[in-house]
């Protein structure tokens, strides 16, 4: 096992096209880093700038203590879980487990002894004599998951490993993946773009947007302080509600009414956001968010509801609510809304960047 | 699947049986004819029915041969002619492998000039460079030998586009799982590609075979010896025969010899051959 560091990496492909912007990160070993972003935000290229499929332009890639900048990706040690599987279509599920063995002249014995092992540890002997045409898309990530594993590398790297598997499947195998990477304590770089997947998975979740690295930190960290705007409105759905507010004689408003906030120290305007589950019936009594809203639409998804609205005097202002089971609040309803001060974030209307508490 | 009439049934079988027949007769009669003597074909009288002669005549053409210009046995010529049909089925498939990997996976320069003077050859076959391609196998002491008979055949990548065209489908990551799995380019070409071009080869095999198998213009130029004649070209010389009559159940026995290894070559590699043709294993 070891840790992975980044060191001012860029990538800039032929084109052009500037896909990683200065990235430094450190991966300590045995961790579960989760690289999330949007689509084209650059999180397939860093990992592959680390599998070592892509050169770097730029900066200084060190796994454990190597700098592995100019080795070929089998020399690195890594193991890769791509999100198409990749499997050697013509090779039976144990030829794609052992080739890679193989070619590194490990042993017959010791092949068969962690083929079986990885093979028993995700369930999958009973196809090892199958191609993977024969298998089903669930079995298929698992043999993907096999051949990284009896490799036995210094690190795992997965591209959105579950994107083509149905959501049952997709949550189940995400809390196998976690378990299996706690099991084996191996270093993992595990890239995604779906938040929920990021938010479970990571010991550490990486924002990226445009190429850039948002914030890195723990996830709940992340959660409750997201560093911008950006990370605000990724992270977490429904997406936290954010409301462009004006400090008016020290306090601040918005659309028609008061926030009932005091503005921080020097600001003109500001970007207010709460997230739907901190936004509750009712005005505020002393310290905290006050906001009137009209609701617009209801969304019952089951166990919880969303109020969908707008807020007073700004129809474009849109806000959720988040309630806990049912509501049979009718659309066109005006509500008061409160939340407590901790639960509010602003952000600097121009950088984007949250402001100091 | 919308009922189909009988009477449209009936007709379509019996279209296709009129097709069978006519594309099948003119190979019984030379089945038959090569089962009589010479005198019953040289009266004029076409038999339709066989003869008593079937292993006199296979047993002279195929070990003595005939008493006209070609004295070699035909047991020969088919020899010769396998060779050659395999070199330049053989050879055509491996150059174009091996031009279509460079040109899809590695990145040099010229790479889209190399491509275009590959299909360009398509663009030179044989017959458009026969004077040339004659004076440089004669000056390198290559007439009458296999490589003389072969080489110029075989350098025309033809198959090189629907490798090409094949290899692009094949996916970026198989190749990037390869290189992550310690496969170098030599490895992932043997261990990876080959394996998933198996269809395409036995189509092309087949294709590349049959084309070889029925050279006609190049190989009477370069083989001068009877004994590195092929037999498309035997068949042609026992028709011109001087001063006596043509043995034509001979000559009949030879064609039926000559259709065998295509025929052969198609049956043996059918199922291979059709999947290459319509469905890729991915
Ligand atoms: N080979 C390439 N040549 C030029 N530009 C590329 C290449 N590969 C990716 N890019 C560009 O680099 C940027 C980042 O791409 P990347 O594949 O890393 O995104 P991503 O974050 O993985 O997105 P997704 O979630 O859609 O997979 C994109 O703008 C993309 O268009
Ligand atoms: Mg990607």
């Amino acid at each position: 096992m070891a840790s992975i560091t980044l060191r001012n990496v860029d990538k800039v492909y032929a084109g052009g096209v500037q896909a990683v912007r200065n990235v430094s990160l450190d991966v300590a070993d045995g961790e579960l880093v989760v690289l999330v972003g949007p689509s084209g935000c650059g999180k397939s290229t860093l990992l592959r700038m680390i599998a070592g499929l892509e050169s770097i332009t730029g900066g200084e890639i060190r796994i454990g203590e190597r700098r592995v900048n100019e080795l070929e990706p089998a020399e690195r040690d890594i193991a890769m879980v791509f999100q198409n599987y990749a499997l050697y279509p013509h090779m039976t599920v144990f030829d794609n487990l052992a080739y890679g063995l193989r070619n590194r002249g490990v042993p017959r014995a010791e092949i068969d002894r962690r083929v079986d092992e990885a093979a028993r540890l995700l369930e999958i002997e009973p196809f090892l004599a199958r191609k993977p045409r024969a298998l089903s898309g669930g079995q298929r990530q698992r043999v993907a998951m096999g051949r990284a594993i009896v490799r036995e590398p210094q690190a795992f790297l997965f591209d959105e490993p579950l994107s083509n598997l149905d959501a049952k499947l997709r949550n189940q195998m995400r809390i196998e993946i976690r378990q299996l990477q706690r099991r084996l304590g191996t270093t993992s770089v595990y890239v995604t773009h779906d938040q929920l997947e990021a938010m479970t998975l990571a010991d550490l979740l990486v924002v990226m947007n445009k190429g850039e690295v948002e914030q890195v930190g723990p996830p709940l960290d992340v959660y409750e302080r997201p560093a911008s705007v950006f990370v605000a409105g990724f992270i977490g759905a429904p997406a936290m509600n954010l409301i462009e507010a004006k400090a008016v004689n020290g306090r601040l408003t918005a659309g028609s009414g008061a926030l009932d906030l005091p503005a921080p120290a020097g600001v003109d305007t500001v970007r207010v956001g709460v997230r739907p589950e901190h936004l509750h019936f009712g005005s505020a009594d002393g310290a905290g968010l006050t906001l009137g809203l009209t609701v617009d639409a209801i969304e019952p998804v089951g166990a919880e509801t969303y109020l969908h609205g707008h807020l007073d005097g700004s129809p474009r202002t849109t806000l959720i609510v988040r309630v806990a089971g049912k509501s049979l609040i009718p659309p066109g309803t005006r509500i008061d809304t409160h939340a407590a001060a901790g639960d509010v974030h602003l952000f600097d209307i121009a950088t984007g960047k949250r402001l100091p508490d | 699947m919308i009922e189909r009439s009988h009477l449209g049934n009936v007709l379509a079988h019996l279209i296709l049986i009129i097709g069978v027949v006519i594309i099948c007769f003119p190979v019984y009669v030379a089945v038959i004819g090569s089962t009589h003597d010479a005198t019953t074909i040289a009266n004029g009288n076409m038999p339709l029915v066989p003869g008593g002669h079937f292993l006199e005549n296979y047993y002279r053409i195929l070990f003595e041969g005939t008493k006209s210009t070609t004295r070699e046995p035909v047991a020969t010529m088919l020899l010769n002619s396998l060779i050659m049909a395999m070199m330049i089925a053989v050879g055509k498939i491996a150059i174009s492998l091996l031009s279509a990997y460079a040109i899809v996976y590695f990145r040099f320069r010229f790479r889209m000039v190399a491509f275009w003077v590959i299909f360009i050859t398509l663009m030179l076959p044989v017959e458009v460079r026969i004077y040339p391609t004659y004076k440089v196998i004669a000056d390198l002491h290559m007439l009458d030998t296999y490589t003389g008979l072969t080489l110029p055949l075989i350098a025309s990548a033809t198959a090189t586009l629907l490798f090409r065209q094949f290899f692009m489908t094949v996916p970026d990551e198989l190749v990037e799982a390869s290189k992550i799995d310690g496969a170098g380019p030599v490895k992932f070409f043997f261990d990876t590609l080959l394996p998933l071009s198996r269809t395409t080869m036995a189509a092309l095999f087949v294709i590349l075979f049959i084309y070889g198998w029925n050279q006609y213009l190049w190989p009477i130029l370069i083989t001068t010896r009877d004994d590195m004649q092929t037999i498309v070209i035997g068949i042609k010389k026992m028709l011109a025969v001087v001063d006596a009559l043509t043995e034509w159940q001979l000559v009949m026995a030879t064609a039926v010899l000559a259709m065998l290894p295509p025929v052969v070559v198609v049956v043996a590699m059918q199922n291979l051959f059709i999947k290459g043709l319509t469905e890729t294993e991915k």
